[in-house]
C-alpha cells in the first residue's frame, strides 16, 4: 500500500509543529505533577528512593516505564517489520529476563539494601573495595545505557521534528538533557517515578490503539495481517522463519546465543532497574512490582508483534528503510499511515517522553552511587550529614546530565544500537554473578566479589573493543564505509569474532567469583547470618524505612 | 542503639539462622526458586537454540499463513513467563509469607524491641 506523501524526499513526516506541541504538552503536564508531588527539602532517602513510599502496583508501572526504552518501542517494532521472526525472537529475551528478577533478586535485594546496589553487595564483605568496584561497574553500565538513549534522541529529532541541521539537532539533545535534569533536581526519585508512570501508561495505551486499528484493517484476522506483511516484504514467507537477521552463518548464530545470555541475565543486574526495588516499603510489594512489570512488559511486546507486522504490511520495508532513522521509523510511519499527523504527533511525543523518563531514572541511580557509595562511604568513611550527601547527589545529577548531553551530541551519528546490548552484557558479567553469589552462597567473600566484578567488567569491555562492533566489519558495498564503529574499512584490529561478549564474559565472571572465594579464607559468619535472616524475613526493613 | 543492644541483635541473627523453622523457610524458598529458574532458563535456551540450529523445523507452517512452529514456541515463552509469575506469586503469598513472618517475629523477640 503506497503512502500518500512523497516520503523519499521528505526529511520528516507529519507536522513538526504539532509533534513539538504534543511533546511540550507532555513536558508541561509532567513538570507540574513533579513540582506538586515533591515540595520541600529532601532527605537522602527521599532523593534516591522516594523513601520507599510507592505501592507495588505503582512501582510495577514505573518499572515498565523505566525498562521500555526507545530501543524497545522503536527498535523492536522496526526489527519485526524488517526481519520478522528474528525481531520477535529478540524481544522475548527482554521479557523472560524478568523471571530472574522475580524469583531470585527483587525481594532479597529489597530486604537487604536501602539506597544502592552496593548496599547489598558490600553487606557481608569489606565495605570500601566492594563499594568502589560496584560503583565503577554501575557507572560503566549506566553510561553506555545513557549514551544510547541520548544518541537515540538525536536520531528521533531528525525524523520527527524535521530538524536536520547540525546545530538544531544538538540544541534538541541539550534541551532533552536540561528538562531531564530539571525533573531530577526538583523531583528526586519521587518525581522521576511519576514521570515514568505517566510515560508507561501513555506508551502502552498508544501502542494498544495502534494494535487495534491495525487489526481492524485486517478484519481482526492475524493470518490476513501476516499474509499482507509477507506479500509486502522482499523476504516473503521467509519473514516467519528464523534466520533473516541472525541466521547468516555459524558466527551470527553463536552471536545471537551470546546476546540472549546477556539479555536474560543482564536485566536483573541493571542498576537503574534494581534501584526501583527500593522505592517500595517491603519485599511483598517488591514482588508485586515485578508481577505488574511482567504483565505490562509482556503485554507490550505482544502488541509490538502486531505493530511490527502492521508496519511491514501497511508501510512496507522499502519506505521504512528509505526514511531517516531506518528501522526506528517503522512505528512512527505506521502511526502516520493510520491516523495522519495527529497520531504521528502523539506517538512522537510518547517516544520523546520515553527517552526522558529512562534518562532520568539512569541519572538518579548513578548520582546515588556517586553520593552514597563513593562520597559518603568511601571518601568520607560514613562521616557526612544528610544535607551534604544530598547536595553531592544533586551536583552529580547535573554533571551526569551534562555528560549525557555532550556524549549524546558526539554519538548522534554513530551506530549506537549495540550500546544497549553492551550495557546488558556488562551488567550480566560484572553485576549479576556477585549479586547472586552474595545472596545465595555462604562461601562467597571479598576476593570472589572483586575478581568477579573486575574480571567480568574488563573481559566484557576488552572483548567489545576487539570485536567487529568496533572495527573490521566488511563494508556493505565494495569500497564503502565499514558498519563498525570505526567506519574506515582499512582499520581492522578485531580478533574476537562475536559482536556480543556475554558468551565468554558471563561464565568467566561466575568462574572468577568462585575461584576468588575458594582461595580466600575470609568469612564473616555473623554478617552472613544477618544478611540471610534479613533477606528472607524482611527483619529490619521497616526500621530502616521509618527513619 | 547501645553497644549491648547491637550485640544482642547480632547474636539474635545467628540464633534465628540456626533454628529449624528458619532452615525450613530457607529450604522451602530455594526448593521452589532454583528448580523453577533451571526450568525457565532451559526452556528459553531450548527455544533460542532451536531457532538458530533447527530453522527448518521452527519455520514450518502450521495452519494459517505466518503461524509457524517458531511463532507458537515464542508465544509459549510468553505463556510460561506469565504462568510462572502467577504460580510463584500465589505460592509465595500463601506458603512462604506466613513462614517468613513467623521467622521475623522470632527475630524481633530474640533481638528485643527493634525500633
Amino acid at each position: 500500500m503506497p503512502l500518500s506523501l512523497p516520503f523519499a524526499e521528505a526529511t520528516s513526516v507529519g507536522s513538526p509543529a504539532l509533534n513539538i506541541g504534543i511533546f511540550a504538552a507532555f513536558v508541561v503536564v509532567t513538570l507540574v505533577i513533579v513540582i506538586k508531588v515533591s515540595s520541600g527539602k529532601k532527605t537522602a532517602e527521599q532523593y534516591y528512593t522516594a523513601a520507599g513510599a510507592f505501592s507495588g502496583r505503582q512501582n510495577g508501572v514505573a518499572i515498565a516505564g523505566d525498562y521500555l526504552s526507545a530501543a524497545s518501542f522503536l527498535g523492536i517494532a522496526g526489527a519485526i517489520a524488517l526481519q520478522g521472526y528474528d525481531g520477535f525472537l529478540y524481544s522475548i529475551g527482554f521479557l523472560v529476563a524478568w523471571l530472574v528478577a522475580l524469583l531470585l533478586v527483587a525481594e532479597l535485594m529489597r530486604n537487604t539494601g536501602r539506597f544502592t546496589m552496593a548496599d547489598v553487595l558490600s553487606y557481608r564483605l569489606k565495605q570500601r573495595p566492594v563499594r568502589i568496584a560496584t560503583a565503577i561497574s554501575v557507572i560503566t553500565v549506566s553510561f553506555f545505557y545513557l549514551l544510547a538513549q541520548m544518541a537515540g534522541a538525536g536520531g528521533l529529532v531528525s525524523l520527527l521534528l524535521g530538524v536536520t541541521g547540525e546545530t538544531a539537532q544538538n540544541l534538541v539533545i541539550a534541551l532533552v538533557g536540561v528538562i531531564m535534569i530539571t525533573y531530577v533536581l526538583i523531583g528526586g526519585m519521587k518525581g522521576t517515578t511519576w514521570v515514568q508512570i505517566i510515560k508507561a501508561l501513555l506508551l502502552i495505551a498508544g501502542t494498544a490503539i495502534i494494535t487495534v486499528v491495525v487489526l481492524g484493517k485486517f478484519g481482526f484476522s492475524f493470518s490476513s495481517l501476516f499474509q499482507a506483511a509477507a506479500d509486502n516484504s522482499p523476504a516473503g514467507d521467509k519473514l516467519f522463519e528464523p534466520g533473516l537477521k541472525y541466521g547468516k552463518n555459524l558466527t551470527t548464530k553463536i552471536d545471537f546465543i551470546s546476546l540472549s545470555m546477556a539479555l536474560v541475565l543482564g536485566t536483573a543486574g541493571l542498576p537503574h532497574v534494581l534501584q526501583r526495588f527500593y522505592t517500595v516499603p517491603t519485599s511483598k510489594q517488591a514482588r508485586k512490582s515485578v508481577e505488574w512489570a511482567i504483565w505490562l512488559i509482556g503485554g507490550f511486546y505482544l502488541l509490538t508483534l502486531v505493530v511490527g507486522y502492521g508496519a511491514a504490511a501497511l508501510v512496507g520495508p522499502k519506505t521504512i528503510l528509505a526514511a531517516p532513522g531506518k528501522a526506528n521509523s517503522a512505528a512512527p510511519l505506521l502511526a502516520y499511515e493510520l491516523g495522519g499527523s495527529v497520531f504521528l504527533g502523539i506517538i512522537s511525543g510518547i517516544a520523546f517522553a520515553t527517552i526522558l523518563a529512562v534518562v532520568a531514572g539512569l541519572t538518579i541511580t548513578t548520582s546515588a552511587t556517586f553520593a552514597h557509595d563513593l562520597y559518603k562511604e568511601v571518601f568520607k568513611r560514613g562521616n557526612t550529614t544528610q544535607e551534604q550527601e544530598v547536595r553531592v547527589a544533586r551536583t552529580a545529577s547535573v554533571v551526569i546530565g551534562a555528560i549525557a548531553i555532550v556524549g549524546g551530541i558526539f554519538a548522534k551519528d554513530q551506530n549506537i544500537a549495540f550500546l544497549v546490548a553492551l550495557a546488558f552484557a556488562v551488567a550480566a558479567s560484572a553485576n549479576l554473578p556477585t549479586i547472586l553469589y552474595s545472596l545465595f552462597w555462604k562461601g562467597f567473600n571479598t576476593r570472589g566479589a572483586l575478581w568477579s566484578m573486575y574480571g567480568g567488567l574488563t573481559s566484557a569491555i576488552v572483548l567489545i573493543i576487539f570485536s567487529p562492533v568496533v572495527s573490521g566489519k566488511p563494508p556493505l558495498v565494495p569500497g564503502g564505509p565499514s558498519p563498525s564503529m570505526i567506519t574506515n574499512a582499512a582499520i581492522d584490529f578485531h580478533w574476537f569474532p562475536l559482536d556480543n561478549p556475554g558468551l565468554i564474559s558471563i561464565p568467566l565472571a561466575f568462574f572468577l567469583g568462585w575461584l576468588g572465594s575458594v582461595t580466600s579464607k575470609e568469612h564473616n559468619a555473623q554478617k552472613y547470618a544477618e544478611m540471610e535472616v534479613r533477606s528472607l524475613t524482611g527483619h529490619g526493613v521497616a526500621e530502616a524505612v521509618n527513619h | 542503639m547501645s553497644n549491648d543492644a547491637r550485640t544482642r541483635t547480632e547474636d539474635a541473627y545467628l540464633a534465628v539462622q540456626s533454628t529449624s523453622e528458619f532452615q525450613a523457610l530457607r529450604k522451602k524458598f530455594r526448593g521452589f526458586v532454583f528448580p523453577m529458574t533451571a526450568f525457565f532458563l532451559a526452556w528459553y535456551f531450548l527455544y533460542v537454540l532451536l531457532s538458530m540450529f533447527a530453522p527448518g523445523f521452527m519455520g514450518q507452517q502450521v495452519g494459517a499463513p505466518g503461524i509457524t512452529v517458531g511463532l507458537l514456541f515464542g508465544l509459549g515463552q510468553f505463556v510460561t513467563t506469565f504462568a510462572i509469575t502467577i504460580i510463584y506469586a500465589r505460592w509465595a503469598n500463601s506458603q512462604l509469607d506466613p513462614m517468613a513472618e513467623a521467622a521475623a517475629a522470632q527475630m524481633t523477640a530474640a533481638a528485643g524491641k527493634e525500633n
